[in-house]
């Protein structure tokens, strides 16, 4: 036993030479903009939490036996994984790359957590191959800087029972006013045209994205919350009159019952992301082939505006030693195709890249929604997401505290367009708790 | 003579009343409480024999026909997901809080023999200080234990989730307040009186006095371990180090994306739940005298 902890004891000592002797090293490589590639070999570590990424890291590893990545996993970001990140780069041991949500990018920006990878070869030139609002979430529209590469998004269409909406000779709403209208009907029928999602705020916040609304704005020096803009409240107040008249259920997301009310025709649509599909089709297993998807309904007809729903990036975190492997190890994974057709298949991420949409996988019609080619929705949904929406510092907290509020109005006190205020105060007050400048 | 008849008839029909009674609703608190605490385990047991689409569809609290046979492919699914990733996780926390407690033990019952046995100066001060270690959460640790760790270089390795586990100050409360008790001093005096060397006396004498407290010591350090999830979330990255609570619990973040993960995580955390049912039956009879003993003073 002593023998044991001797060996302990003189293993630390010899790692933490090792650690220091790293970090000295780090401080005489060039300052940021010189990007260059290593001599020699190089081990990278890439901790990320989707499905299958540890598959497409081997085959990264395959092609590539001078830059060997290894993969690490965790519980997702908002559940752990953000934090760690946090503490890693404190303590200097981050992993080389990470996966990033668009929502929580400006998170990691403020605090100075990723590094900027623009001048890391072709990677500037590169945001040509991404749709355009996932390349300006990542590079946040500033000049000559790149933070992460775009992996997967999620364009927001209207999942809907097609067969319902036949037998019952509702026509299919293409408008918001259409949608309410088609409400009222399925209440009297019984059903739901939809369920509210009190814990999505970053849903509702798609919904806001949708109507060219803006929740944060920042000027280069100052933040600005406004959750209660015109924009904003229209849709606050539309779904407050669903809540309202009781034409949408309150079930919790991705519940057992919620999953039930699919499976037994209760919900009549679902307005969600493309990786919504998969939800449906393992919640819902015996409503196979009723489903169709169409655009989202609306704010004015012959309007074509989409929203999106989640998405992550791949990012370089500060610290990496060999950015420019990393940075390139990122482009990989986010636009070879072998890479983004076996991401699809493990994780059923949808691609930022533009020709990863055009993957065969993307081109075959969808037994379960009828035989239709959803995923060409998708795309013409994917290029009407308006490209500059921008999210908060401090994501995790402004979604608690309007999911708060949310799940008050459900108990009967509120609104919607109150929790959105509440949310407004809360977020100002957190940003100035971090000393992040708020504008007035 | 009829009335003092009477009120004897009465007054003994009401004492023997009153501790059915008492009895009685002592039983239904109980009953109501074990009911509590058994059904989460009895859904959790149901559940693990349903596939995903039953979860919804049948009863929460009945096995279906196929209970059997549907448990047992859940259970293979779960082991052989990803590379049996499952077993190695399992494994872990076996180690971890195995040799953990073992080890933890061990120690806690040195310290707190010395404490209670050998005069010296300070005595009081250094079990002073280890006795405010109780007061401090674990979990407020963690961070500070990674930073450290950091420094060293031990995060993501065993050692990093190891060390932080053979450290038990209410082992050493509780090892000391029995060995008080327990051990007496003139058996010792007889030991060194034959010649024998107080790591010797230690080894073959106190120990077996203190046999109760040193398993309810493993037994709560085997559990702390076990369920510990903060400091392994903090720590570690590599799936292969982890144990089943951070395992578990980074699969049932991902059921959003992942959705079959579902039963997995359901089947996973009655399977997880299994090594402290075997360690608490067979450990009982032991456990329950350490715990009285401690309580005494």
């Amino acid at each position: 036993m002593q023998r044991k902890f001797r060996m302990a004891a003189m293993s630390a000592a010899v790692v933490s030479a090792l650690a220091l002797a790293g970090c000295t090293a780090a401080t005489t490589e060039p300052a940021a903009g010189g990007c260059e590639p290593s001599d020699g070999p190089v081990n990278l570590t890439y901790a990320a939490w989707w499905p299958g990424a540890d598959e497409v890291v081997a085959l990264w590893n395959e092609q590539n036996p001078d830059v060997q990545v290894e993969f690490q996993t965790g519980p997702s970001g908002n559940a752990g994984t953000y934090q760690n990140f946090f503490n890693q780069i404190a303590a200097g041991n981050a992993p080389d790359l990470g996966q990033i949500e668009y929502d929580a990018l400006p998170n990691f920006r403020v605090q100075d957590g990723l590094e900027n990878i623009a001048a890391c070869g072709d990677i500037l030139a590169a945001g040509d191959q991404f749709v355009d609002w996932t390349w300006s979430q990542t590079t946040f529209g500033e000049a000559d800087a790149v933070y992460a590469i775009p992996q997967d998004s999620g364009p927001v269409a209207m999942y809907y029972r097609a067969d319902l909406f036949e037998a019952a000779g509702i026509p299919v709403p293409t408008t918001w006013d259409e949608y309410a209208a088609a409400a009222a009907q399925i209440k009297a029928l019984g059903s739901f045209i939809t369920n509210f999602p009190k814990t999505d705020v970053n849903w509702f916040a798609g919904m806001v994205w949708q109507n060219g609304g803006q929740w944060f704005t920042n000027n280069g020096a100052d933040w600005s919350v406004d959750l209660t803009s015109a924009k904003s409240l229209e849709v606050a107040d539309y779904w407050q009159g669903l809540l309202d008249r009781q034409e949408v259920s309150t079930l919790a997301s991705f519940s057992d019952e919620w999953n039930a009310s699919f499976n037994t025709g209760q919900q009549w649509t679902w307005i969600s992301a493309v990786w919504g599909a998969g939800t449906i089709r393992s919640g819902a297993p015996d409503t196979s082939g009723k489903w169709a998807v169409a655009l989202m309904p609306q704010w004015k007809a012959g309007d074509n505006a989409a929203g999106n729903w989640g998405g992550s990036s791949t990012a370089v975190l500060k610290g990496s030693k060999h950015p420019y492997e990393a940075a390139q190890f990122a482009l990989w994974l986010n636009t070879d195709p072998d890479a983004l057709a076996l991401a699809n298949e493990l994780g059923g991420l949808y691609p930022a890249s533009k020709d990863g949409a055009n993957l065969p996988v993307f081109k075959a019609e969808q037994e379960f929604y009828g035989g239709q080619k959803i995923y060409d929705v998708f795309a013409e949904a994917s290029a009407q997401v308006i490209p500059d929406f921008v999210w908060g510092p401090t994501m995790t907290q402004t979604y608690t505290d309007v999911s708060d509020g949310f799940g008050a109005v459900i108990g009967g006190t509120g609104t919607l367009a109150d929790a959105l205020a509440t949310g407004t105060e809360k977020t100002i007050a957190a940003l100035t708790a971090l000393s992040i400048p708020v504008a007035e | 003579m009829s009335v003092t008849s009477l009120n004897r008839a009465s007054t003994g029909r009401g004492s023997q009343r009153e501790p059915i009674l008492s009895r009685a609703a002592a039983m239904l608190i109980m009953g109501v409480f074990t009911l509590y605490f058994l059904i989460p385990i009895w859904w959790l047991l149901v559940s693990s024999t349903k596939t995903q689409g039953q979860f919804t569809t049948t009863p929460p609290l009945i096995f279906t026909a196929e209970a059997i046979p549907t448990f047992f492919s859940n259970l293979g699914g779960l082991f052989t997901y990803n590379d049996n990733v499952f077993l190695k996780w399992i494994l872990n926390s076996i180690l971890y809080a195995g040799a953990g407690a073992l080890i933890g033990t061990l120690i806690a019952a040195m310290c707190g023999y010395a404490l209670a046995k050998y005069g010296f100066r300070g005595r009081e001060a250094v079990f002073n200080v280890v006795l405010s270690g109780v007061l401090v959460p674990a979990t407020a640790l963690a961070l500070p234990l990674f930073l450290i760790f950091s420094q060293v270089g031990l995060t993501n390795t065993f050692w990093a989730v190891f060390l932080p586990s053979i450290v038990s100050p209410f082992g050493v409360y509780l090892a000391r307040i029995y060995a008080a008790s327990s051990v007496p001093d003139e058996l010792l005096e007889a030991a060194r009186l034959d010649g024998s060397s107080e790591v010797r006396t230690f080894f073959t004498v106190a120990t077996r006095l203190m046999a109760p407290a040193l398993v309810t010591i493993f037994l709560f350090q085997f559990v702390a371990i076990w369920n510990n999830f903060f400091l392994p979330l903090i720590m570690l990255r590599d799936p292969s180090l982890f144990p089943v609570t951070l395992g578990l619990y980074s699969w049932n973040s991902s059921i959003g994306q992942n959705p079959e993960l579902r039963s997995f995580v359901v089947i996973g955390a009655f399977v997880s739940i299994v090594p402290l049912i075997i360690a608490f039956l067979s450990l009982q009879r032991f456990w329950s005298g350490g715990l009285a003993a401690g309580s005494i003073k």
